[in-house]
């Protein structure tokens, strides 16, 4: 036996209870996002930004035009988790992909429920809606392939 | 009818940390003591500094700790403020004073309660002792000491107090 059989331990579990504001633009983002729309927002140069920013990267300008765009996409960069986490949005090996949905000129991060081998740069991906949408990035339950 | 929709404005985004903390030997010992009523700190052989509760090495020269010292259960107020506003889940009802104390033998303060005073009329370097909670709750934490009370010895010069201590490591600096 090993002398650390003497040491006490402890669990203990330290939260923060932090409620977050979306601002006027994820607000309307996360809004139709309930009602499985996808919102991106027009930048200076024409760019269909989505997720919407509130403000164009390179101009500064504050942007308003928002544009609906597709519940379909490609895989622009991806990584495959073997061992997901508790708090992962899914329980079974996944990929983390930056997907750039149809008709929006950025990508956006979220997860995707596929076989590894079906997980390729430019592959095509849609949406899989949760049942129960309040208006998080977790309406979006995860992205499935199309085959 | 317009189609006024209710605006999403928000969520809620708790951030839970799960720790497992190890108290580490010294510790440990420290807290099977004090379950027992005893107050014991470790002295280091390189500085003479004795520290409580320990934490197996010695905070001036960072090497290892194992003399243990049994500490008595009177000490000196170091700083004190009085607290006005309440925490949540604290048994403590404001105001009351939490106090930085020096126990005798010992140099390295540590935070507790002081209690049963006029918290106006206490002063830094008052003289204070332990008062323990029935023995049927101590468990493995400091706070089996309710809290400390003063000796009614009124308040020492702790600038005294500090070359006092010196003087006594100095003992038992091997350094």
């Amino acid at each position: 036996m090993s002398q650390n059989d003497d040491v006490l331990r402890s669990d203990f579990d330290l939260e923060f209870t932090y409620t977050r504001t979306y601002g006027a633009v994820m607000s309307k983002f996360f809004t139709e996002l309930k009602d499985k729309k996808v919102l991106g927002i027009k930048g200076s140069e024409g760019q269909v930004i989505c997720p919407p920013l509130e403000y164009d990267p390179k101009t500064a300008d504050t942007l308003s035009e928002f544009v609906e765009v597709s519940d379909t996409g490609v895989i622009t960069t991806w990584s495959w988790v073997n061992t997901p986490l508790d708090k992962h949005p899914l329980d079974k090996p996944f990929a983390w992909i930056l997907v750039k949905l149809d008709g929006a000129d950025t990508a956006m991060l979220h997860a995707l429920d596929a076989d590894k081998a079906d997980v390729k740069t430019g592959a095509k991906v849609k949406i899989r809606w949760a049942d129960e949408r309040v208006g998080t990035i977790n309406d979006i339950a995860c992205f499935e392939s199309v085959k | 009818m317009s189609e006024e929709k209710q605006m999403v404005e928000g969520f809620e985004s708790p951030i839970n940390l799960k720790y497992s903390f190890a108290a580490g030997a010294a510790t440990s010992k420290f807290l099977n003591e004090i379950k027992q009523g005893r107050i014991v700190g470790q002295r280091s052989d390189v500085t003479g500094f004795v520290s409580v509760p320990p934490r197996g090495a010695c905070p001036m020269s960072g090497t290892p700790t194992t003399e243990e010292v049994r500490l008595p259960e009177t000490g000196t107020v170091i700083s004190y403020t009085i607290v006005h506003i309440p925490i949540p889940n604290a048994p403590v009802k404001p105001p009351f004073i939490v106090a930085n104390i020096v126990l005798d033998e010992c140099d390295q303060t540590f935070i507790h309660l002081v209690s049963e005073c006029d918290n106006e009329k206490l002063a830094i370097g008052e003289r204070v002792k332990a008062i323990w909670k029935d023995k049927a709750e101590w468990d493995l934490t400091l706070e089996n000491i309710k809290y400390f009370v003063p000796t009614g010895e009124g308040a020492i010069d702790i600038a005294e107090l500090k070359a006092k201590r010196l003087a006594e490591t100095e003992k038992y600096r091997n350094a």
